[in-house]
């Protein structure tokens, strides 16, 4: 009685837990599904959810008219959304989860670059086809090779060189330069990848101050008052949300930005936020080849569409994260209809997919680009300088240069940080010729 | 040398300002109640992102710039005012009796409510107002830039706030209350104080002050999902190094920090997350009780 | 204490093992729960004495990161969880030897402060530890055996069962034996203890250091489970989850901490796939709940539940 009393006691609790859980699902390989199943993982806490929402949000507009439009080879999409804020062990136990049991088919990973880092060689474990979407750092394909993970944008190393060649090319006289970083792995990387091509193309800059601020910081004004003493050239950052909103508001309002030249490689998603107060002559990335306003794309349907319907359902301009997700997603799909059409017709296998993902080149909202054999993609780098016009309450981008990928990303096989050390003033030269802002 | 001194107290000072806001109310919270209230950031955050709302709402509507200014001081209160109460009854009330680590989860569980109802009404994108900042305008030491906010009325209010306080707590009937509720709250009762309300009320007071703090800083920074728990942590080591319950300990902590922090940014950089933390480990190893405080009786 | 506790952990076992089978995912959760049971266990030994550490998620990382950092040079099981407990276990005696001064709050915050500082270093020695971007662990081998995912999976599974199950006993053993005892007497009236000529000092250190190792043990553990650390291990959130989890156990018995990991870790994976906006707020108010309503946790329930029956029969 005690035994079953207790036993029942457990089950009980046990039971409501375990159910919906314990319902496999045999996904078998080369039937076609009923729909295809996304997995995706975002931020949507923390500080970081300043992307991870944008990039969720991107996801579900697409999906949706992806599905309207007879989804993927007759296939309709649906996504499962998970967190990645709670951390490594919550992130892998959730990835378990999609995968073994929520019967995902494709891993769409990541913003932190410690989480990509976790996922990589999971995927690798369990046979998950995946999509590093957002993450940055150039180790994962450097250091490793993976057969079930590919990146559907560029990496750190592009999108630190093509702000220096830009910079190179529009104030080429610099002296002196100030770093203010955030206090964690991408604050320092992009600070290494900088510091050694700029010592590569322009040997002899005096940098006057190395300032890693905490990461989450609210303050900066101990910083702008030691920059404003120290008076460097240019101020190189490449902070992002609150803390670049924040940084850019105190320097603005001690007029910082009157006396130094800003380098600023994200601050294309603060623009809508910090409008005009972020003046004009600011050296401005996106993360690669996207923006609202593209100069090739602009007024591409696609491009516009995909503006109109994010703006009226979100209220948001569109940012980088919503078109890294958008690659991602439309790499996705012309690697699966590209393996169906070679599979002659039938569903391909999770290993066909990610062997057409390799070496594929495929059209997004603003362009197209392709995906190298290590798994890396190789993206455009659009730069450009801010300037105010009347159509918009927030600084658009002049004088836009797009870095192709031979000039800024390292080949197969060489690390990118000792790569950016064979660089030489002559990349500065190769750029395209810089396309003006049009109304 | 001495320049550079100089401007390191400068911008230590704006900062102290603002972590001395939120950390007395946290310790004066402390003091009566003896719960700490890890929910005390969030109250700040909520304070940030009303008086962003409302700022933006009279900064796009008010002809008169300077409107910005009591605008926080109203937030703050309307914060405080309406969350104070409703969180001391219907749940700080309910965990008096228990355990001190049962009243501390209590407030842990409504931080982390908290943490989701904010991103649920202000969303995630970062919020920024500085017509408060805009409207005092710039100041220029020697060669430097400055805001007037952050260098005249950050310590200004900072300094108001401790002064009144100190007044309010010596010279009132109501603080004198408040007082002989923290030193002893039998013998208090039992000389006829209405601790109830005495909670009740420091609680409200001590959610405003959080609330105006968040307000004072939101017009210099954004605010972001997690705001509120970078300052929790931070006003923790204030108010353990103050010593419980002490408001001019809170005050010289805040300093300390704030011209630690300043300092360790023009000199060691590296060293500046973890300023806080020395001073505290550095204050409990010679004054185990806090700069101010003193042991409690504790009885066989 | 005096209660029978072999059936409802050989219940819980069973339960464990089959969910286990039946959806394959569940054996890396439970592992982490377990391998966090650990240092809730830690955890529980200070509630007794009335003490709440607020950052002992820093003997978690401590342990973690041992094992990230001499999975290069020493390769199996057996050798890296003994130095992660190790490591954690000096670490522990040096903070200790420190914080045992200190009651209550100041206790509290002391730890926190001392966790706060480790996780900046670990962010601040980039070069050694990579940041955020964290250390990536290559799969152990277990007595000499190198193992596929999934054989490699069932083992740590077991391996942290069996450490729950005899630290468990050994907790047990401890908190009945006189030192154990004493712990409950620094809660109520520590000058007591003191004139019977018991140090409360050292009471207390033996307890955070014995808590110190089993959070280190748990944080090895989590390392050779995820195969990925970051300085998140260390920070103060971290801390505060263990303190949760405590509360939502209960601190009535041993299987407590085990108890309240578990199902933390459920309702977790559950709030995160019906609501991934609002998961915290689902963790917040179940824990609301708890202390209001059942402040001595789920272990509590389950006590008053079965004495409810024992009374009629």
């Amino acid at each position: 009685m005690r035994i079953t009393r207790r036993a029942a006691l457990q089950a009980t609790i046990a039971a409501p837990l375990a159910s919906p859980f314990i319902l496999p699902r045999n996904a078998i390989a080369q039937q076609r599904p009923n729909e295809l199943r996304l997995g995706i993982s975002t931020f949507l806490s923390g500080p970081a959810s300043v992307f991870g929402v944008p990039g969720r949000n991107a996801a579900d507009l697409l999906i949706e008219q992806f599905n309207a439009a007879g989804g993927i080879g007759g296939v309709p999409m649906r996504s499962v959304v998970i967190d990645e804020a709670p951390g490594v062990d919550f992130l892998l136990g959730e990835c378990r989860r999609l995968a073994q049991n929520e019967g995902v088919d494709m891993m769409l990973a990541s913003i932190s670059s410690g989480s990509c880092l976790a996922v990589a060689p999971l995927a690798e474990q369990l046979r998950m086809p995946t999509i590093l979407w957002d993450c940055g750092t150039q180790r994962i394909f450097e250091e490793n090779s993976f057969k079930y993970a590919v990146r559907t944008q560029a990496n750190a190393v592009p999108e630190i060189v093509a702000p220096l060649l830009y910079l190179m090319r529009t104030r080429p006289d610099f002296r002196t330069l100030a770093v203010v970083n955030q206090d964690y792995a991408w604050g320092r990387d992009s600070w290494a990848i900088w510091k050694a091509a700029m010592d590569a193309i322009k040997p002899g800059v005096r940098v006057v101050a190395e300032l890693f601020p905490r990461f989450g910081a609210t303050d900066f004004s101990t910083e702008i008052t030691r920059l404003q003493a120290l008076r460097p050239d240019v101020i190189f950052s490449t902070s992002w949300g609150g803390e670049l909103d924040t940084f850019v508001r105190q320097a603005a309002e001690r007029r910082l930005f009157e006396r130094s030249t800003f380098v600023l490689p994200l601050a294309e998603s603060s623009l809508e936020r910090v409008g005009k107060t972020l003046p004009a002559g600011v050296i401005v990335g996106s993360r690669g080849d996207h923006w609202f306003l593209h100069p090739t794309a602009r007024d591409t349907p696609i491009l516009k569409n995909f503006t109109e319907a994010y703006r009226r359902r979100f209220n948001q301009y569109p940012i980088y994260p919503t078109f890294h997700m958008a690659q991602a997603l439309y790499g996705m799909k012309a690697a699966y209809e590209k393996a169906i059409a070679a599979n002659g017709g039938r569903w391909p296998s999770r290993e066909q997919v990610m062997d057409t993902m390799r070496g594929l080149e495929f059209a997004h909202l603003t362009g197209t680009m392709k995906i190298r054999d290590d798994g890396q993609g190789l993206e455009p780098m659009l730069m450009g300088v801010t300037r105010h016009v009347n159509e918009y309450p927030f600084p658009v981008l002049d004088q836009m240069i797009l870095y192709p990928p031979e000039l800024t990303m390292n080949p197969i096989g060489t690390k990118g940080l000792d790569w950016v050390r064979l660089l030489t003033p002559a990349a500065v030269q190769r750029a395209p010729a810089p396309i003006a802002y049009r109304a | 040398m001495t320049l550079l001194l100089l401007l390191a107290v400068l911008d230590g000072l704006a900062y102290a300002a603002l972590v001395f806001m939120v950390a007395v109310g946290l310790t004066l919270v402390f003091g009566v109640l003896r719960v700490l209230n890890v929910a005390h950031g969030s109250f700040f955050a909520i304070g940030g992102y009303v008086a962003a709302t409302l700022g933006g709402a009279v900064a796009t509507t008010a002809a008169a710039p300077w409107l910005a200014l009591p605008v926080l001081l109203v937030s703050a209160i309307l914060v405080g005012g309406l969350l104070g109460p409703v969180v001391e009854k219907l749940l700080l009330s309910r965990i008096y009796v228990k355990d001190h680590v049962l009243q501390l989860l209590v407030t842990f569980a409504l931080f982390m409510i908290l943490e989701d109802v904010q991103k649920l009404i202000w969303g995630v994108q970062p919020i920024f107002q500085d017509a408060a900042v805009k409207a005092l305008g710039p100041v220029e030491v020697g060669d430097i830039v400055y805001t007037r906010y952050q260098l005249f009325l950050l310590p200004a209010v900072a300094a108001t706030t401790l002064l009144g306080l100190m007044w309010f707590l010596r010279r009132t009937l109501t603080g004198r209350v408040i007082v002989a509720v923290t030193q002893d709250r039998e013998a208090a009762t039992a000389m006829g104080i209405d601790a109830a309300r005495v909670y009740m009320l420091t609680f409200t007071f001590g959610t405003m002050l959080a609330a105006l703090g968040g307000a004072l800083a939101s017009p210099t920074s954004s605010l972001v999902p997690g705001a509120g728990v970078n300052m929790i942590v931070l006003s923790f080591a204030v108010v353990a190094t103050a010593g419980l319950g002490q408001i001019e300990g809170a005050a010289l902590t805040a300093l300390l920090i704030g011209l630690g922090r300043s300092v360790a940014v023009y000199f060691a950089p590296e060293f500046e997350v973890v300023i806080p933390y020395l001073i505290m480990v550095a204050v409990l190893l010679v004054r185990p009780y806090g700069l101010f405080g003193s042991p409690e009786l504790r009885r066989v | 204490m005096g209660r029978n506790l072999t059936l409802p952990t050989v219940l819980g076992i069973a339960l464990l093992f089959g969910l286990s089978f039946l959806a394959p995912w569940l054996k890396f959760v439970f592992t982490i729960a377990l391998a966090k049971g650990l240092a809730v266990l830690g955890i529980l030994l200070l509630l007794r004495a009335g003490q709440v550490s607020f950052g002992h998620a820093l003997y978690v990382a401590v342990g973690a990161y041992t094992v990230a950092f001499t999975r290069p040079v020493a390769g199996d099981v057996l050798i890296l969880l003994p130095l992660a407990v190790l490591a954690a276990g000096t670490v522990g005696v040096l903070v200790g030897l420190f914080v045992t001064r200190y009651r209550d709050i100041f206790f509290g915050m002391l730890n926190l402060a001392f966790s706060m500082v480790f996780y900046s270093l670990l962010e601040k020695l980039y070069a050694y530890t990579k940041g955020t971007d964290g250390i990536t662990v290559v799969r152990p081998s277990i007595a000499g055996v190198m193992l596929e995912r999934v054989p490699y999976e069932w083992t740590m599974l077991c391996l942290a069962l069996t450490l729950a199950v005899g630290l468990g006993l050994l907790a047990r053993v401890f908190l009945a034996s006189p030192l154990g005892q004493a712990l409950p007497a620094i809660k109520t009236r520590e000058t007591r203890l003191e004139f019977a000529g018991i140090s409360a000092k050292r009471v207390l250190l033996v307890s955070y250091v014995a808590s110190a190792m089993l959070a280190g043990l748990g944080g090895g553990l989590i390392a050779m489970t995820t195969l990925h650390v970051t300085p998140l291990l260390a920070y103060w959130t971290h801390s505060g989850e263990l303190v949760f989890i405590a509360i939502l156990g209960g601190g009535g018995a041993v299987l407590g901490p085990f108890l309240g990991a578990v199902v933390f870790e459920l309702v977790r994976v559950y709030a995160a796939a019906a609501f991934p906006d609002a998961w915290q707020m689902i963790l917040g108010a179940v824990l609301l709940a708890i202390i209001l309503f059942a402040s001595r946790g789920l272990w509590g329930i389950y006590e008053d539940l079965t004495a409810k029956r024992g009374v009629r029969s």
